[in-house]
């Protein structure tokens, strides 16, 4: 029998006994529906997590802190010369010992690093627009080059004496812009007080307005000369020791290092005793949270899908129990084990291909209607994430595994009837 | 002398072992010439199918040999002994064995699918044998609607539709009336004599095995005369 031939029958035959298919493919439809859906709702997250990525920090820098001591074995000793600053990462209210000029030079001197930036952390006390209201700012502690999600206009540009930020959409209201694009371009002030009580002021330029991602949905952005103002601006009264310690720094390297390269160079600085992130380190940890429930939730599917599977065994046996007969004809007119094995092989795959298809149809379906509901309530806050996506290379798996799923189930009714005797099938008494 | 187109050597076959073990032929020799029809005459019991289905290369016999043109069948491999089969043999049987809700056509080309012949070849054989008996209008029908004479012939163009060298008709007339059976006979034994076609029928019915060329009677795994002496 060719191939094709095989094919032909095999499908035919599914559709013999129709009720028992239908309710095969059901169950196979289930499994298969949950599984797109829950590698829908991975696809799309991570997705998201890809396009705001850029708002989180640009490819080439890491950002550097120094490794806490350890404190297993009691307290670390006090050494003098040395200063804490308010950790940035750990938890609140938690010191870190700072990381001092003298120790940028160290940082600057590991062989790939190209420049090293101190993150500055800056805190003025308002903003306002043209002498009206005075409105709270915090500003995103994310080191130079960033690329964010923008409304309207440009990125902050570094390496230019002019002060510019970005302001988030909710302050282009607030400030009194009849539009985003309205915004852009004009010039705001920022308060700051300094550590010996008087006021200054410092104006800025809005260049571009933020969509609110994942991270920073209501800070500003400020390009480094406008940071290094309002830095200095609110260090007036610090010593310069003080003023010039620091609890992390921006390291760039070159965009083109390899991921080897890039892990030479956090070996080098965890010698110095640095800790060193990469904006893929971080994106790598909520990918890897993400991918972890996505997981679990494809298990539930799983699950489903092989015991949709023993639904398969049952339909065949059934199958090969009724065509007792036929198969007995068939081998007796010379067809081979070998043939009558993959002609029940293909039923089963068949089946297989036809539940994951229609339940992969039936999820994308569903994950597209559920994306319009979610966008317009649940998820309003957060625009241009779709929950739920699909990429040809997942559906593509999950219709192969569901076949796989399948052939193996087949395997066991597709043995029974290779190994038939054609003269006890035709027996008759 | 031509050589028998199947032969059975001293065959000898028993099922079971120890005290359970039964000899279903005890040492059966037959020639079988190619283009005569014979019929194997027996009750039931009596070993006349386990004799055709080791004529038929459907089993092993446990001593002795089956020859198919001469050379033992027992050499040949799995793959070689199905091709035979497929391109050889004819099977006609009782019970008709045809696959239900599939069509008429479909059933009896079910050889040439099993032997891979193309699509298109297949219909115009399939259809041709249908066309010999006379059942060419009923090509599309469902196999299951049609009437027991019908389904008989329809079993003998699924037998001829790969132009064997031999027909094996196991009780061809067995579930049919006395008329339409001798239809059915008539349409054998008429083959046989037109096409050349060896024609083996296994019967209980001596009035059919009348009909045949000549007759062998087996009873209790062995060849005896007509009046049941042993030969």
């Amino acid at each position: 029998m060719s191939g094709l031939d095989m094919i032909r029958s095999a499908v035919g035959n599914t559709f013999r006994s129709k009720t028992r298919t239908i309710l095969t493919v059901l169950a196979i439809f289930i499994g298969a529906f949950t599984l797109a859906l829950t590698s829908g709702v991975g696809t799309g997250i991570n997705r998201y997590i890809d396009t705001t990525v850029s708002s989180i920090g640009s490819n080439d820098i890491m950002v550097v802190t120094r490794t806490a001591e350890n404190t297993s074995d009691g307290p670390a000793k006090y050494e003098p010369d040395t200063r804490n600053v308010a950790s940035q990462t750990a938890s609140p209210g938690t010191t870190v010992r700072a990381i001092t000029t003298g120790e940028l030079d160290d940082i600057a001197g590991v062989s790939g690093v190209t420049s090293v930036d101190p993150a500055l952390a800056i805190r003025p006390d308002y903003v306002e627009y043209n002498g009206g209201t005075q409105y709270q700012v915090s500003f995103a502690g994310f080191p130079g080059g960033t690329k964010l999600n923008l409304a309207a206009g440009a990125d902050p540009a570094p390496g230019t004496s002019k002060h510019e930020v970005a302001i988030p959409v909710e302050y282009v209201d607030a400030l009194g812009f009849t539009s985003d694009s309205d915004a852009v371009g004009k010039t705001v002030t920022f308060g700051v007080t300094d550590q010996t009580g008087g006021s200054t002021t410092i104006d800025a330029t809005i260049v571009g307005v933020a969509q609110p991602g994942l991270v920073g949905t209501s800070s500003l952005t400020a390009n480094d000369s406008l940071t290094k103002a309002l830095y200095d601006a609110q260090s007036v009264g610090l010593s310069d020791a003080s003023k010039n310690s620091y609890a992390s720094v921006t390291v760039h390297f070159d965009p083109s290092d390899s991921d080897a390269q890039i892990s030479t160079i956090k070996g080098d600085l965890k010698a110095l005793g640095y800790d060193a992130t990469t904006v893929k380190d971080q994106i790598g940890l909520f990918k890897t949270i993400i991918d972890a429930i996505v997981l679990v939730l494809n298990g539930f599917a799983v699950i489903a899908l092989v015991a949709a599977g023993f639904g398969i065994v049952n339909t065949l046996l059934m199958s090969v129990q009724e065509r007792t007969r036929e198969i007995g004809l068939m081998k007796a007119m010379g067809m081979g084990g070998g043939r009558v094995f993959g002609l029940f092989s293909l039923e089963a795959v068949f089946i297989g291909f036809l539940g994951s298809a229609i339940g992969v149809i039936g999820a994308i379906l569903a994950g597209t209607a559920l994306n319009g509901v979610l966008a317009n309530g649940l998820l309003s806050a957060l625009p241009g994430l779709s929950l739920i996506a699909f990429d040809p290379a997942p559906i593509a798996v999950i219709i192969l595994v569901v076949m796989s799923i399948a052939f193996l189930a087949g395997t066991i009714p597709a043995l029974r009837a290779a190994r038939q005797d054609p003269i006890e099938s035709l027996r008759y008494e | 002398m031509p050589v028998p187109v199947l032969a059975a050597r001293d065959v000898k076959k028993s099922y079971g072992r120890g005290a359970a073990r039964f000899d279903a032929l005890k040492g059966v020799s037959i020639d079988i010439e190619e283009g005569e029809s014979i019929s194997i005459v027996g009750k039931s019991g009596s070993g006349k199918s386990t004799l055709m289905h080791l004529l038929a290369l459907l089993d092993k016999p446990s001593t002795g040999a089956v020859e198919l043109s001469g050379r033992d069948a027992g050499a040949l491999g799995g793959r070689v002994l199905n091709r035979t089969r497929n391109q050889t043999f004819g099977f006609v049987f009782q019970q008709f064995f045809l696959t239900p809700n599939t069509s008429v056509l479909d059933n009896v080309t079910l050889p040439l699918r099993i032997a891979g012949v193309s699509g298109a070849e297949r219909r115009r054989r399939g259809m041709e044998a249908l066309e010999r008996l006379e059942l060419a209008d009923k090509a599309k029908n469902k196999a299951t609607d049609l009437s027991g004479g019908q389904k008989q012939r329809v079993v003998i163009a699924r037998a001829l539709v790969n132009e064997p060298r031999v027909i094996f008709a196991d009780e061809p007339t067995g579930n049919l009336d006395t008329a339409t059976g001798a239809v059915v006979e008539e349409i054998l034994f008429d083959l046989n004599r037109r096409t050349g076609i060896t024609l083996i029928v296994v019967t209980h019915d001596e009035d059919l095995a009348a009909k045949t060329d000549r007759s062998v009677f087996i009873r209790d795994g062995l060849i005896v005369d007509r009046s049941g002496e042993n030969a």
